[in-house]
């Protein structure tokens, strides 16, 4: 357990690192504006990294991946929108936001926790489809609940608008904080920060008693029981931090988006976030924080450095979204099959 | 002309990976004979049934050596449709009935009388339609014989569990070729009424010619009801006996063994206060495969009992009930003291440790570290291993792993440093993991099941030692439940024996070894009660 870290990456991480490098030098040759693409990508790696670190606590209690992080991000909308609706702004406005999404979170997660803990050994089942079932009952919820402001409501007819800009509020606040740019690549430090103290924060739970705890819960639940530990609070323990990662990272995503996309947006939100850690060598029982941080970054700029590039060679313009879809999925297909540490 | 042998086995040699588990073992039944096979769990009983049937498992292994007669012919068998066809059948231990089939179908399956009809010509016979009236009179007929009332057609799940089994022997003598049966401890589950007629039953058939071999831990049906006895113990045939020659003590004596010159580690009279640092009253545990009933024991302060008995019959359910990991019934008193032992975090506070016979299964986490694993009880229950910072325990890494590189050298732990993940360490060394964790939290009582099972001699030793060192040195008192009679009498000041799920005698390690045989098996004429008070010194 050395530095409550213990690196389990292989060689597979290393071969798609240089793969990446070896696409941004094939896109300059192509004439592609390189220093452009290496910002979309730490760009995306920072609105991305919160849900990526959501996955770690659900693995580390025995629950696996979360497939039920929308329910949190739906919390964290909920905060938002509630900021927009009293015109909040800035980074009063952005705190808020995050302050009311946590204790909503923090509800969500332990029913979503308790559900789980009475259907052991399906949870990521169970959270695939509670995903679906909750954001369509929100498709419903979003219709009626009571805001007024002009800028979230339809111009016509009832209900809140499917995206909200936050163009007035607190558009990319985190974004632009401390930002520069090196070579043309824009470093969006504000928001790098924030991702980086996040993920500090959930480090220093996992290296505290509580957290070297519920990994040893979660990793042979009867050894748990043999110490006295409640495995079933351990467990909720977990989904509640998860889902409140998934509301503060919303908040992050959405800033940095610059709108709040509300209906069936959050729906499929955990997909890249499940295929981001398995990609940064966890598995569904075991993560860490390294497989976090290696995982978002080879993630999302192997998607955003290989797609504008595969459309650039094969002039087709709807083929990066394909791409997008084929490969999450494939590597949570992938990753599922390994569950039972079986070789295919 | 009849062979004088209906089976014949000569020099059979197995062995599993190169540990020999049987050796040169003989053994011949005559028509008609009931043959009792009898010794310890692991003596080979299994092994040699398995060769007999042909089973995967021994081809898979390499097969054996040795040669097999029946009816005076060498056969091979290599699979147990070929042992069906020579006319050997098997009664299992566990029911092999479907419940929801009524009695006549479980006793014909797959082989169905059939009617004809024209899909059965065109498609074979899987399409043949069930002549039931047929098949229900012949069950009939076969249940007759065995001198049972019942209607065919009832539905099997319905019957007392004392009557499942007759169905089982029926439907074997229902094979119209059956020459020699199989009873897999057939009396295991039934009462002592249900054996009985059970056996009546078994030997009534065997008068028709029929021979069987009966497996069994009691050896007082072995007396009553075999004509001879083959007594097995490591793999070796240690005794071939006709059953008047030999008495139920010798029986025992020679299943386990005559380990007299044990050597024992620990005085052998030491003198106890009459402090009880556990108390069992009336304590039964609902562990499946080991339950547990109604057990009273009183562990005094300081000594070291052994808990000995076969498998399944409950002694791991002592440990694991007082720790709380299975439902359980009745009183346990620490020091006098009630405890709750539901509250798993407060038994262990009240100085309690378990070191779970489930090594691989409850005992480890076997994706951490060695470091994580020593430590991680300590860190649980007396925050030991943390630092305060800001209010909040953290993991202190470097008294954790100073005291781990302690461990290892203590235990010399073979290993490449304190993060080697347990998963990787061999079985002696993951025992020593586990112990390493037990005394990280200075017991005052230890729970050790199984300490020894499958690990290396030298670790063995290693361990035995580290016991003895802890009860002598720090005082801690120690329960050791174990299936190694041998090793519980070399450091126990006293030893439980439990059967059928109760604790039925405790004896001293030098009693004779005929004593704990025969406890074992259940006859309890010879030892005194659990329930009484009095100490055997």
């Amino acid at each position: 357990m050395k530095l409550g870290i213990k690196v389990n990456v292989g060689i597979s991480q290393f071969i798609m690192g240089a793969f990446i490098i070896c696409l941004l030098i094939l896109s300059s040759f192509l004439g592609m504006n390189t220093p452009s693409l290496i910002s979309d990508s730490i760009v995306r790696i920072g609105m991305q990294m919160i849900f990526v670190l959501a996955m770690l606590p659900t693995i580390q209690s025995g629950i696996g991946l979360n497939f039920g992080l929308p329910l949190g991000i739906i919390c964290g909308l909920v905060g938002g929108l509630i900021t927009v609706e009293f015109n909040m702004t800035g980074f009063s406005g952005l705190f808020t936001a995050i302050l009311i999404g946590i204790p909503l979170a923090v509800v969500v997660g332990i029913f979503y926790g308790w559900l789980l803990n009475h259907m052991k050994g399906s949870e990521m089942t169970v959270g695939n489809y509670l995903n679906f079932s909750v954001v369509y009952l929100m498709c419903i919820g979003w219709m009626i609940l009571p805001f007024k402001n002009g800028a979230i409501v339809w111009a016509m007819g009832e209900g809140v608008r499917s995206t909200i800009t936050l163009d007035n509020n607190y558009q990319q606040i985190l974004d632009n904080f401390l930002s520069f740019s090196i070579a043309g690549v824009r470093i969006p430090l504000g928001m790098l920060l924030f991702d980086i103290i996040l993920c500090f924060l959930v480090w220093m739970f996992m290296t505290s008693k509580t957290g070297i705890l519920m990994r040893c819960s979660g990793g042979n639940p009867v050894f748990g029981a043999s110490l006295g530990i409640n495995n079933d609070r351990m467990r909720i323990l977990s989904t509640v931090i998860s889902s409140v990662l998934g509301a503060v990272g919303i908040i992050v995503y959405s800033q940095s988006y610059g709108f709040y996309q509300l209906y069936t947006a959050p729906q499929m939100m955990a997909y890249p976030a499940i295929a981001s850690i398995l990609i940064g060598g966890a598995t569904t029982h075991r993560a860490t924080i390294i497989n976090v941080l290696l995982g978002a970054v080879l993630y999302q700029s192997l998607l955003t450095i290989a797609l504008p590039i595969a459309s650039e060679i094969l002039s087709n313009s709807s083929l990066s979204e394909i791409l997008r879809t084929l490969v999450s999925n494939g590597i949570i297909l992938y990753a599922l099959t390994k569950m039972g540490g079986k070789k295919i | 002309m009849e062979p004088k042998y209906i089976l014949e086995m000569h020099g059979i040699c197995k062995e599993y990976s190169g540990n020999p588990v049987l050796k040169n073992v003989d053994l011949r039944i005559r028509p008609g004979e009931i043959l009792a096979l009898v010794g310890e769990n692991g003596a080979g009983k299994s092994t040699l049934m398995n060769i007999l049937f042909g089973m995967s498992v021994i081809h898979s292994t390499g097969g054996f050596k040795g040669e097999v007669l029946f009816n005076g012919e060498p056969v091979r068998i290599s699979s147990p449709l070929d042992a069906m066809k020579c006319g050997i059948g098997m009664v299992h231990q566990e029911f092999m009935l479907i419940n929801g089939y009524e009695i006549s179908e479980n006793i014909k399956l797959n082989r169905e009388n059939l009617k004809k009809n024209i899909l059965q010509k065109i498609l074979g016979n899987k399409l043949g339609i069930l002549d039931r009236s047929q098949m229900r009179s012949e069950s009939l007929a076969v249940l007759n014989e065995l001198g049972l009332q019942l209607e065919p057609s009832t539905i099997t799940g319905t019957l007392p569990v004392g009557l499942k089994q007759f169905i089982e022997i029926a439907r074997e003598l229902d094979k119209k070729n059956i020459k020699l049966i199989v009873l897999d401890e057939p009396t295991a589950v039934l009462t002592e009424n249900e054996a009985e007629k059970f056996l009546n039953c078994v030997k009534e058939v065997s008068r028709k010619g029929i021979s069987f071999i009966f497996i069994t831990h009691r050896l007082k049906e072995v007396k009553a009801y075999a004509d001879s006895i083959v007594i097995l113990r490591d793999g070796e045939l240690v005794g071939d006996y006709s059953t008047e020659s030999i008495s139920i003590e010798r029986i025992s004596e020679l299943m386990i063994g005559r380990t007299v010159n044990f050597d024992r580690s620990v005085d052998n009279d030491r003198k106890f206060s009459e402090d009880y640092e556990l108390e069992l009253k009336n304590f039964s545990v609902n562990m499946p495969g080991e339950i547990l009933k109604n057990a009273n024991l009183k562990i005094r302060k300081g000594e070291i009992l052994g808990i000995a008995g076969l498998a399944g019959h409950g002694k791991a359910a002592i440990a694991n009930g007082i720790m709380g990991l299975y439902p359980s019934m009745g009183d346990i008193f620490l020091k006098g003291k009630k405890i709750d032992e539901t509250d798993t975090l407060q038994t262990l506070l009240d100085g309690v440790a378990f070191v779970s016979e489930d090594r691989r299964g409850v005992g480890l986490l076997l994706h951490e570290s060695i470091e994580t694993n020593v430590v991680i009880s300590s860190l649980r229950v007396y925050n030991k291993f943390l630092r305060r910072i800001l209010g909040i325990k953290f993991y202190d890494r470097k008294a954790a792993k100073n005291f781990t590189e302690e461990m290892i050298k203590r235990f010399d732990i073979r290993c490449t440093g304190p993060s080697q993940e347990v998963g990787r360490l061999s079985g002696g060394n993951q025992q020593k993991v586990c112990m390493a964790r037990a005394i990280a939290l200075h017991p005052e009582l230890l729970l050790v099941s199984e300490p020894t099972r499958g690990i290396d001699v030298g670790a063995k030793k290693r361990i035995l030692d580290e016991l003895v060192e802890m009860n002598t040195r720090e005082g801690t008192t120690i329960i050791v439940t174990s299936s190694e009679l041998a090793e519980l009498r070399s450091i126990c000041d006293r030893i439980a024996i439990v059967s059928g799920g109760e604790v039925v005698g405790i004896l001293s390690p030098f009693d004779d070894s005929y004593k704990f045989g025969l406890l074992m098996s259940g006859i309890t004429d010879l030892g005194e009660k659990g329930e009484s008070d009095e100490i055997r010194d």
